[in-house]
């Protein structure tokens, strides 16, 4: 069996060795389990897109904050509380009818976990980071989503320090929803680019 | 630094495929890869450029076979040895000790 193969098909060599550092790890006293399981909870069950989604209704409600969020995103995000690792220096990008932004990382997968959480295996992959700013009609056509020629795609290059959220469209007909009730219409592929905001019919 | 990591504009790499309802981690192994991560790069042994760095000098056929959290593990094995806090000895009896008592 050639190595190529064997990690194309992970499990246990991969598995025994994450297994084996965490058990030499915590014997040496390096980690602490309970910290451990803490890290696992916060990311899998605190933090998510929820986050962005409600950054993203607040913008689409109230223009001050929207304003707060162009010039510094760092601060106006950590205004409703998220802040953290892989969100340091947050920069957001609005949509509007003329231009569309997207979001990727060719290098790896940088991702802003305070406010979208972990990524998706599709934004980490290696199709995605490589098609994402040469062909990104083709990219946003697999997600489903089509755009008129005459809107502009802006593709952005996430690195280690700076990290983006996209400001999907509010879409039509959502005039009187209250924030709570928009940030339900905010997907997690709309922050990153790959989607749009649904219509309000989606949810009732 | 060129190298397999370096995709932006490579052809040939076929379609995106997104999964629908994705969970957060695909495996238990996932789960506990991500969570020493993390928690060791708190040692202050490391950043994250040098992470990043550790997972990018995998060989590049294995990079572009490996899933993230494969690079992930592979990364901080080796971030874990080159500071002397693991010896790749230990490493390795550890998992054959765990393959015996696995199975």
């Amino acid at each position: 069996m050639s190595s190529k193969h064997k990690h194309a098909h992970p499990p246990s060599e991969v598995e025994l060795k994450v297994k084996a550092l965490e058990s030499l790890l915590i014997e040496k006293g390096l980690v602490d389990p309970l910290a451990l399981d803490e890290l696992i909870d916060i990311y899998e069950h605190r933090v998510g897109p929820q986050n962005g989604a409600r950054v993203v209704a607040r913008a689409w409600c109230n223009p001050d904050y929207l304003h707060r969020l162009l010039h510094n995103a760092t601060d106006a995000i950590r205004e409703i509380g998220f802040e953290g690792r892989q969100g340091e220096d947050m920069v957001v990008l609005e949509n509007s009818p003329t231009v569309h932004n997207m979001v990727v990382c060719t290098l790896c997968s940088c991702y802003p976990w305070p406010v979208l959480g972990l990524p998706p295996v599709w934004y980490k992959s290696a199709p995605y980071r490589a098609r994402a700013v040469s062909e990104p009609r083709s990219v946003l056509a697999e997600f489903g989503v089509e755009l008129g020629e005459d809107v502009e795609i802006r593709v952005w290059d996430s690195t280690a320090e700076v990290r983006y959220l996209v400001i999907p469209m509010r879409p039509e007909g959502t005039e009187n929803l209250s924030e709570s009730e928009l940030a339900e219409l905010v997907t997690r592929d709309s922050m990153i680019g790959t989607g749009l905001a649904l219509s309000p019919e989606v949810i009732q | 630094m060129k190298g397999a990591h370096d995709l932006g504009g490579k052809t040939g790499l076929g379609p995106i495929a997104p999964e629908k309802d994705e969970p957060v981690f695909h495996r238990e192994w996932e789960k506990r890869a991500f969570a020493i991560t993390v928690a060791c790069g708190f040692l202050g042994e490391w950043n994250l450029d040098m992470a990043r760095y550790a997972r990018e000098r995998m060989p590049d056929p294995e990079y572009l076979a490996s899933t993230y959290y494969e690079k992930w593990a592979h990364g901080l094995s080796l971030l874990l040895v080159e500071k002397g806090l693991l010896t790749e000895e230990e490493i390795r009896e550890r998992m054959s000790e765990l393959s015996k008592s696995d199975s």
